[in-house]
């Protein structure tokens, strides 16, 4: 059985799942266990056939007898392909784990075979996208998991804000298809000109010679397409509204791979269909990830809903990776294969620790709302005690997505660095200088995402709980949910402390797209030392920073237990004010205020502050009141009048619509008028 | 003859953990001097150390096991900066681990745990120095990380011990880029450890807190961690300036004279070094937390002015 034969099975095995899945939904109790035990299954055999095409540079099509007359589906498997495998498959393979226990909590409440099915669905057509090797079967699955995400994003269908959500999530959705439609369109038209069909394999589409004008359209049409779907600022607005109202565990998938195939899709239109481009192409989404970046990271500070916080910072971290793109780029538009091996491996490294930890993330939101039914930070706090395993797990997530050494984070954004600092090898000067400012930006981005989870976790989890309520009782989530954010955790920590394995077998895609390869290591124990450029260059061992600060820490730890020195536990020190509350703790509001305040001329910021006074005294206030809004302007500038422009359109052909048949006649009797004077 | 690279990393960490409470005495040794005071003494710091090793653990109620972890972690990501930045001499094993830039994030490790535990007993200044903290350090990363870049360049690598060669090795020039990074790199080093004028170590005011109020609500051996890792801090940002900018005189071999002029002219920059930034602190007055970005926007503009000067000079 080649790599390709599992992946097709395990994908046939999915969608076979989800057609016999409504059969069972009487049996919704042993249903939950037997559909995510098959998912974690595919989802494994996928990660094992894309190691198996990553590692052994496994290049192999087929064409399955599918599809239209004279318009087969093509599949093919390659390194890039089988990299995207993995990283769909990992984190499919432990959220599927999680869910066996998260969507037991439905049961009773609603009915949760429809998310069992869609579930499935979605993750065949995730896969099925990368596995596409022609336009149409690739459009097919993107549809087929555009839907089936637009029902997961429904399931909570009673509440408004999510149908709304799920609206906005399906608009944007297919003004991005309409975006990848044509951009496939232009390149199989070109290939073998527009009347015949057969262009419309990617085998026909690399083997084009573009003019560079349309190929530049094709580009272009494609990355705002891939864009739409990925959430980059500007095109981000469906994200923070559909990812938050999905449930935990299809948050986390979306948020972690769904927005990961429109990575895969630019790299493979980019890299794979087109392959050659001017410098500036790379300029343009550099900019775009800069942008999306620091405005995805200071739009999450602002937020005190735990999920739509973790949403925002899915357009960050997208940023990142087109950052990483958009250098890999500029470096292939200059001829510098190995620097953009470097480029591209950062921006591939950073898609799989991105989906890892997000997903971590998102499965331990899931896990606090499971137990305190509750989304708003602001009545949470103190969650460690009664969470104690979810709480570690989920700072896990916070010191890798803040891109702190050793976890995984902290690898793909250093190797962003390097790439940036390899920078003044470029031949145009003012490249040299505006490049490295970008490095600053990705900086700054790096400590404000610092800066959002040290609230994030600060608030949700230390201190002491902010609106108890009276008989409620906090528990730990239970084994298959644990479970499923350990593997998660491990895989962070591991992908952290052993980069050179993992960039050792990423080398092939840069091998395959661009020539060029990276010195990963050098000299005496390699594995230990990662060296991207040269071992002069710069270098960073993952295995020995854990090592060594974990020895100091046992070290000094003994040391100073050797002497039984007694530990007293008091009361909080309450400066002599003796009635403090959980309530005057610092709030996520109030732990964003300075930056809110640094950095608020980027947002549309209302603050009011009420007092309630029986002597309208302002001194006297028995009662303060504050209100902070807080918008995105880019809604105010580009969204909001194409809403209005559309509806005061329809307005106005509206008034077409009477309502009385005798007008409608005439309506039809002038069309044929006009139709026999011009056409007859 | 000439000792084993790991005996030298070995001396190197003793010297910092022994040195580093001595160096923060003779900060405040000419700080009180320059202020007409009398200074408590070069061995004060090692008294207070030892006295909070000795004394018994105050905790409050709700401290949860990130508040008694923070202190150790602290201490071990401390020490093994202290391993990577070469001090007295290039020849170390373990300063590969890091390049400049992972350095940099290891403080900032020190800085995540610190806030989380300011956090963690659920006081309001404990969040109050939390949300300064992050704020002042998201502005001064991309300061730092320009300085490192435009320091970078003369180099063209952002490891250490090359840095510190190539420099060492080259003659005596001019740089102008060198001298902006220079003025950037004490400017942010200011506002990370804590100093006047972005911070001040010694208040415990409400309003000007920032480190402080973070540690407020520790006690006994886990301040006594801090305390010695904060001194280890601020003798690490000392050698990062020494080894990036002025690494003359440092050995480049094992052996034992060479190590020894070495640690000579280390602990006279060092003390000359103190000088400049008890200079620094004692004309300047604390800022107002706000101005803090304006500070630190033109360490960032001083940073980039250096790349400029350095593409376009030399």
């Amino acid at each position: 059985m080649t790599a390709l034969d599992i992946a097709g099975f395990s994908i046939l095995l999915l969608l076979g799942t989800a057609v016999v899945c409504p059969l069972f939904s009487r049996w919704e109790r042993l249903l939950i266990p037997v559909a995510f035990a098959l998912a974690a299954f595919a989802a494994g055999a996928v990660t094992l056939a894309g190691f198996l095409a990553l590692s052994q540079g496994i290049n192999s099509a087929a064409t399955i007898p599918l599809g239209l007359p004279g318009l087969p589906f093509n599949i093919r498997l390659d390194p890039l392909a089988g990299f995207f495998l993995i990283v769909i498959g990992t984190l499919s393979l432990f959220t599927s784990i999680y869910s066996i226990g998260y969507v037991r909590s439905y049961l009773g409440q609603r009915p949760v075979t429809p998310l069992v099915l869609f579930y499935l669905l979605f993750m065949a057509g995730m896969l099925l996208v990368i596995i596409a090797d022609d336009a149409y079967l690739f459009l097919v699955a993107w549809e087929l998991m555009a839907a089936a995400s637009y029902f997961l994003v429904m399931y909570e269908d009673e509440r408004a804000e999510n149908r709304r959500a799920a609206f906005l999530y399906l608009l944007v959705a297919h003004v991005g298809a309409i975006g990848i439609l044509l951009s496939f369109g232009v390149m199989a038209g070109l290939a073998t000109g527009f009347d015949r069909f057969d262009g419309y394999t990617f085998d026909a589409m690399r083997a084009a010679h573009l003019s560079p004008g349309w190929s530049t359209a094709a580009f272009f049409l494609a990355f705002f397409g891939f864009a739409a779907k990925a959430g980059v600022i500007p095109l981000h607005v469906w994200l923070p509204e559909a990812h938050p109202v999905a449930p935990s565990n299809v948050s986390a998938l979306m948020s972690g791979v769904m927005l990961k195939t429109s990575i895969y899709g630019m790299v493979r239109v980019g890299f794979d269909l087109l392959g050659e481009f001017p410098w500036w192409w790379g300029g343009i989404v550099l900019v775009f990830g800069l942008i999306s970046a620091v405005l995805g990271v200071l739009y999450a500070l602002m937020q005190h809903d735990l999920k739509r916080l973790l949403a925002y910072h899915s357009v960050e971290n997208i940023g990142i990776i087109l950052i990483g793109l958009g250098l890999a780029m500029i470096f292939t538009a200059f001829h510098f294969p190995a620097l953009a091996a470097l480029a591209l491996v950062a921006a591939l490294y950073h898609t799989l620790n991105h989906a890892l930890f997000k997903g971590l993330l998102f499965m331990g939101a899931g896990a606090v709302i499971h137990a305190t039914r509750e989304r708003n930070m602001e009545e949470m706090g103190g969650l460690i005690r009664p969470l104690p395993w979810t709480s570690g797990l989920f700072l896990v997530g916070c010191i890798s997505i803040s891109g702190l050494p050793p976890f995984n984070g902290f690898v793909s954004e250093w190797l962003t660095f390097q790439a940036f600092l390899l920078s003044p090898a470029l031949p145009q000067p003012l490249l040299k200088l505006l490049i490295p400012l970008g490095a600053a930006l990705l900086a700054l981005t790096g400590a404000l995402a610092a800066a959002c989870f040290v609230k994030a976790f600060g608030v949700t989890f230390l201190g002491s709980r902010r609106g108890h309520r009276k008989g409620e009782k906090i528990h730990e989530v239970g084994p298959a949910m644990l479970l499923g954010m350990s593997l998660t955790a491990l895989s962070c920590l591991a992908l952290g402390v052993l980069p050179t394995f993992v960039i050792g077998w990423l080398d092939a895609i840069p091998q395959q797209l661009l020539g060029g390869h990276l010195a990963t290591t050098a000299g005496q124990f390699g594995w230990l030392w990662l060296t991207p450029a040269t071992a002069d260059r710069a270098s960073y061992s993952g295995p020995l920073v854990f090592g060594v600060i974990l020895a100091v820490v046992a070290v000094t730890y003994l040391l100073l237990h050797v002497r039984g020195a007694s530990i007293r536990r008091v009361p909080l020190w309450d400066c002599g004010f003796e009635r403090i509350t959980p309530r005057m703790q610092y709030t996520a509001t109030a732990f964003a205020m300075p930056i809110r305040r640094v950095l608020g001329f980027l947002f549309d910021i209302r603050e009011q502050v009420e007092l309630v006074s029986p002597q309208n005294h302002p001194v006297m206030a028995d009662n303060i009141r504050y209100r902070l809004r807080i918008r995105d302007r880019i809604w105010a500038w580009l969204y909001a009048p194409q809403a209005d422009a559309a509806f005061w359109v329809a307005r106005w052909v509206g008034k077409l619509q009477q309502g009385r048949i005798q007008i409608y006649l005439m309506y039809s009797f002038v069309t044929l008028i006009v139709l026999l004077v011009f056409l007859g | 003859m000439s000792l084993h690279p790991l005996a030298i990393e070995l001396l190197q960490l003793a010297l910092l953990l022994g040195l580093a409470p001595a160096f923060a005495g003779w900060v405040k040794i000419v700080k009180c001097r320059l202020q007409g005071r009398t200074s408590p003494g070069l061995l004060q710091p090692y008294r207070d150390i030892s006295r909070l090793f000795i004394k018994d653990v105050t905790l409050a109620e709700g401290a949860s096991w990130i508040f008694r972890f923070t202190p150790y972690l602290i201490f071990g990501v401390t020490v093994l900066a202290g391993a990577i930045i070469p001090l007295v001499s290039t020849e170390l094993p373990l300063a590969d681990t890091a390049d400049i830039i992972a350095l940099v994030m290891l403080f900032a490790i020190v800085r995540f745990f610190t806030a989380l535990a300011g956090m963690d007993i659920g006081t309001a200044f404990g969040g109050m120095g939390s949300s300064r903290e992050m704020m002042i350090s998201a502005l001064a990363e991309p300061a730092m990380l320009m300085a490192v870049f435009t320091v970078s360049l003369t180099s063209s690598s952002t490891s250490l011990t090359r840095m510190v060669e190539v420099m060492s090795r080259g003659d005596f020039t001019i740089r102008p880029s060198m001298a902006f990074a220079l003025i950037a790199f004490i400017l942010v080093a200011l506002a990370e450890t804590g100093r006047i004028p972005v911070d001040n170590p010694a208040t415990h005011l409400e309003l000007t807190m920032i480190h402080e109020a973070m540690i407020l609500e520790y006690s006994g051996r886990y301040l006594a961690l801090i305390e010695w890792a904060g001194m280890m801090k601020l003798m690490l940002f000392f050698s990062l300036g020494i080894a990036a900018f002025t690494p003359w005189g440092i050995a480049t071999s094992g052996e034992p004279l060479a190590l020894l002029a070495g640690a000579a002219l280390f602990i006279l920059k060092l003390l000359l070094g103190g000088v400049i930034m008890v200079l620094i602190e004692t004309s300047m007055a604390k800022m107002r937390i706000f101005r803090v970005p304006e500070y630190l926007g033109s360490a960032f503009l001083l940073a980039t002015l250096g790349m400029i000067a350095f593409f376009i000079l030399e």
